[in-house]
């Protein structure tokens, strides 16, 4: 059966960085979308009429939105190779409960980060760093979050290792100071192809950050 | 059967504790449902099993906890697969979790904004939650439930905020029902169904509760 699979995103996005590297690890063809956020092509609007919002996962001309769900509607569509989550259903409800943390915590706390100053970012750093501490006691002796393999919370996770850079420059601070384990972990992460080759360049992320910095009047 | 132990740390009106009741009771799985005192004093073992979050509800299975209601929801319907909560095909849980997804970041928050706020910022919550409730609708169509034929992953995750729409109308003066017949009629649908009823808390009560939480946020 031929496969149709198209892929709306922008690069520099953690949450389409998701999806591209589930979408590698099962070793999927598919057609890259690349948008431009300040100007939503008629596709985006029309497959996430909800969110507007990118990455959207249009198989076979029907859209699925949300990068963890994403993710997931790729592990069962392309089940017979790599599972992304476990097998049984409690580690399975573990994997879900890390990355919604991840969800929950990351993106905002790394945000607060890069727009805020002084006292306001003191108090981000520390916030953030408590956080990442967190999921260094959830990965625990463990290789990566899935144990032996790359799983669904090391894809949820490791799309942020990308943004490290421009929060650590932003905040002026270090991340692997504070969180040695975490930082091994993504190195480990970055060794895998369909993790370095889906993860934009931390200095693009950062000079991207600066852009949008500068066109929406944020110190 | 093997016998297994399965507990519930709850409390009688968060509707997130009330999905994973009617998961339950729609799987005819026996379990302990223990209320935690959530004003008073959580309990040694919601803090124990629930370390990162410390709230309710959490799903003891043989001592393992299971943690965020749409997860223990999911958990549920993956132990105990018969009748199955989630469509069989991948694109049609895809669509039901992008939906429990939505009601999760939009209804509750957008309802509550209601009674937390007052003058012009209320008639904005107000409206804000009627559109929430109208994208509802559309995701339901012309079905019975959001699943289709029959009651599912997405109803159990939508239906207990409903018990608390009598005090959002009540701080909003304004009859939900007028906005959206077909949630409604969609409501009483669920409220048919013994899982639904027997766990959903009386609305009055609802309002009560949530007047004495106005006073708790300093709200006049």
């Amino acid at each position: 059966m031929a496969h149709e699979v198209v892929l709306s995103d922008t690069r520099m996005s953690m949450f389409g960085m998701r999806v591209r590297i589930a979408l590698a690890e099962k070793g999927i063809e598919y057609e890259y979308k690349e948008e431009d956020l300040a100007n939503k092509s008629p596709l985006l609007l029309k497959m996430n009429p909800v969110y507007k919002k990118i990455p959207v996962l249009i198989h076979n001309g029907k859209p699925i939105c949300e990068s963890l769900i994403i993710v997931q509607y790729i592990d069962e569509v392309w089940k017979d190779k790599v599972p992304l989550l476990p097998s049984d259903p409690y580690q399975r409800s573990q994997a879900r409960f890390w990355a919604d943390y991840v969800d929950k915590k990351i993106y905002d706390g790394g945000n607060r980060i890069l727009l805020t100053k002084g006292e306001e970012q003191e108090a981000a750093k520390k916030d953030f760093i408590e956080c990442l501490k967190v999921l260094e006691g959830a990965l625990g002796d463990k290789t990566y979050f899935g144990g032996d393999k790359l799983g669904f919370v090391d894809i949820a996770l490791i799309p942020f290792y990308s943004w490290f850079y421009a929060y650590e420059t932003c905040g002026n601070f270090s991340i692997e100071a504070e969180c040695p384990k975490l930082i091994s972990w993504a190195k480990r992460c970055m060794e895998k192809e369909s993790v370095s080759k889906s993860l934009a360049h931390p200095h693009k992320v950062n000079d991207y950050i600066l852009q949008l910095k500068k066109k929406y009047g944020v110190e | 059967m093997s016998k297994e132990e399965v507990v519930l740390l709850g409390f009688w009106a968060s509707p997130f504790c009330n999905r994973a009741n009617i998961a339950l009771a729609e799987k005819g799985v026996a379990f302990e449902g223990r209320e935690e005192d959530l004003f008073g004093g959580k309990s040694d073992l919601l803090l124990k099993s629930n370390p990162i979050y410390q709230k309710v509800p959490v799903l003891l299975h043989n001592g393992k906890p299971v943690c965020e209601s749409t997860n223990i929801v999911s958990y549920i319907d993956e132990t105990w697969p018969s009748p199955p909560l989630l469509p069989p095909c991948p694109y049609g849980r895809a669509t039901a979790r992008f939906w429990a997804d939505f009601i999760d970041k939009k209804v509750f928050d957008g309802g509550n904004s209601i009674w937390k706020s007052k003058g012009e910022q209320l008639e904005v919550a107000k409206k804000g939650f009627l559109e929430i409730l109208k994208q509802l609708e559309g995701a339901m169509g012309e079905k019975d439930y959001f699943g289709g034929d029959s009651f599912g992953f997405v109803d159990i995750i939508a239906v207990p905020l409903t018990s608390w729409f009598y005090a959002y109308e009540k701080f909003g003066g304004c009859k939900l029902e007028d906005y959206c017949p077909k949630l409604y009629a969609w409501m009483k649908r669920c409220l048919e169904r013994e899982s639904v009823a027997k766990v959903l808390p009386d609305p009055e009560k609802v309002y009560e509760f949530v007047i004495n939480l106005r006073k708790m946020h300093g709200i006049e």
